[in-house]
């Protein structure tokens, strides 16, 4: 690692107003201190937020407020959660291990970098990790890369299941930033597509933080899914996963939700199969349409023909599981 | 440089190191403490892990110095003297390992684990335990050997 400060803010507000260009902020260390061992990240000093940040779930009958900095693994074990929003549990129990599970923050996970093998290599080309370089997976090893959403400067994949999670409960996230004043970011606006700026992977304003991450009350508590396909049985990236749920009047849909992982620079929301099952019946034939209708607008690479497949069929199986959970 | 004191199995330590240094490579280089392995070194196998309040974490993932105060619990803690953990002898019962290099990251994982308490079933602790590698393939083993030891088992 290249040598650095650390100095530790006692809150928000001195976290905010002593922070430098050059500086990052640190709270799990999981995916930063390994950019750091790489020297892809190498910030001239960091600012520890563990005692800044809330480590606090407050519930309302709004919904639920989580604290930036709970650990992924205190929000799967919350009663709340488990119970209101179990979609949730399920994404985060998929992601990851157990220790990481128990050092991320909430904000960390949503600020984990967009990855791919070429950006975590610095001998090759890469425009997240050196714009103007080129993307080496556009044409290259792009097994794992995204189907839809990308652009000529980058197809890597946003790695977070916990994310697809809150993109599928429509959560949005509350930052501060340095003039103190406190503003609320819907979730699908604040991980960025790519296109010329691959470098950017979020909307979090300059100098601002993230203090917490809230998820509006809803009723997809009853019939939800996660589904994660990947290489090996636990531990590893999603090719493709499905947050699947959906709300019922007998056998009706009322409301569905669908959102994906491994599939584009940031957790993806197929509206239109979600509007196609609107008002529809939970039948097998209209999982399938609705399988169809998301996987018709992706686009895959010379390596990644396969995850279509494999979402369409991820999609179908979610939303069948919906009905079982 | 920084003072950083807290706490190693039971006893209270300082050591004197530079921003960077991980709490792995604090255990080992400064406190002496090898049990605690560097496999991977970038939180992919878990030889590293320890527990820090009984929670089981990356001690190369973390920085030695944002564990000022706290109390870290490794591989040479978890004896009772000369008295093995139960998990310990059950490693030998089951054959758990081979090469030995992952079995001190293990034995900690899987402490950390039954003190969770959210291990149901075989397939529950194979999730759960997912987080460490073994690359001489005596998970059978490991698994036998937890599942033996989460019978028994009573976290305090």
């Amino acid at each position: 690692m290249k040598p650095f400060t650390l100095r530790k803010p006692n809150d928000i507000k001195q976290a905010l107003s002593g922070k430098k260009a050059g500086e990052a902020y640190i709270a799990g260390g999981t995916n930063l201190v390994d950019l750091m061992k790489k020297h892809i990240a190498e910030p001239d000093a960091l600012l520890d937020v563990t005692t800044a940040l809330s480590a606090g779930i407050e519930t309302s009958s709004r919904g639920i407020r989580i604290g930036a900095m709970v650990r992924n693994s205190h929000i799967a074990s919350h009663a709340a959660i488990q119970s209101q929003y179990p979609l949730l549990a399920k994404a985060i129990l998929a992601g990851a291990s157990p220790q990481i599970r128990n050092m991320a923050s909430t904000a960390g996970n949503l600020l984990q970098r967009t990855r791919c093998p070429y950006f975590y290599d610095i001998t090759l080309p890469c425009n997240k990790r050196k714009p103007g370089s080129g993307c080496g997976a556009l044409e290259g090893e792009n097994r794992m890369s995204a189907i839809v959403g990308y652009s000529e400067h980058c197809v890597a994949v946003h790695p977070s299941d916990m994310c697809v999670a809150l993109a599928a409960l429509d959560a949005s996230v509350v930052v501060s930033g340095s003039g103190g004043k406190s503003e609320s970011i819907p979730f699908a606006s604040f991980h960025r597509l790519p296109g010329t700026t691959p470098e950017i992977d979020n909307n979090l304003p300059v100098n601002a933080l993230i203090t917490a991450v809230e998820i509006p009350a809803n009723a997809f508590h009853k019939h939800y899914a996660y589904l994660k396909v990947r290489d090996r049985t636990s531990y590893a990236f999603a090719l493709v996963s499905v947050a699947a749920a959906l709300q019922l009047s007998g056998t009706k849909i009322t409301a569905a939700r669908l959102a994906s992982g491994g599939v584009a620079h940031k957790p993806w929301r197929w509206h239109e199969a979600e509007k196609f099952l609107q008002g529809k019946e939970a039948t097998a034939a209209n999982f399938s349409q609705a399988a169809a209708i998301a996987a018709r607008s992706t686009k895959p690479l010379s390596h990644n023909g396969y995850k279509v497949t494999m979402l369409q069929g991820a999609i179908e199986t979610a939303l069948h599981n919906c009905l079982n959970a | 440089m920084t003072n950083i004191s807290f706490t190693v199995n039971g006893q209270p330590r300082t050591v004197t190191v530079a921003p960077w240094v991980s709490l792995l490579d604090a255990l080992r280089e400064h406190l002496h403490l090898t049990g605690t392995k560097k496999g991977c070194d970038h939180g992919q196998c878990g030889a590293c892990t320890v527990l820090c309040e009984d929670k089981r974490i990356l001690s190369c993932l973390t920085l030695a110095v944002m564990k000022n105060g706290r109390s870290i619990t490794t591989i040479e803690g978890i004896a009772d003297g000369e008295k093995l953990h139960p998990l310990q002898q059950a490693f030998i019962d089951h054959d758990a390992f081979q090469c030995g290099y992952c079995t001190p990251g293990q034995l900690c994982s899987a402490i950390g684990m039954l003190h969770e308490g959210k291990a149901r079933t075989r397939e529950e602790v194979k999730e759960l335990m997912s987080g460490n590698l073994c690359r001489c393939g005596a998970n059978v083993g490991i698994i036998d050997a937890i599942m033996q030891v989460k019978e028994t088992y009573s976290h305090e």
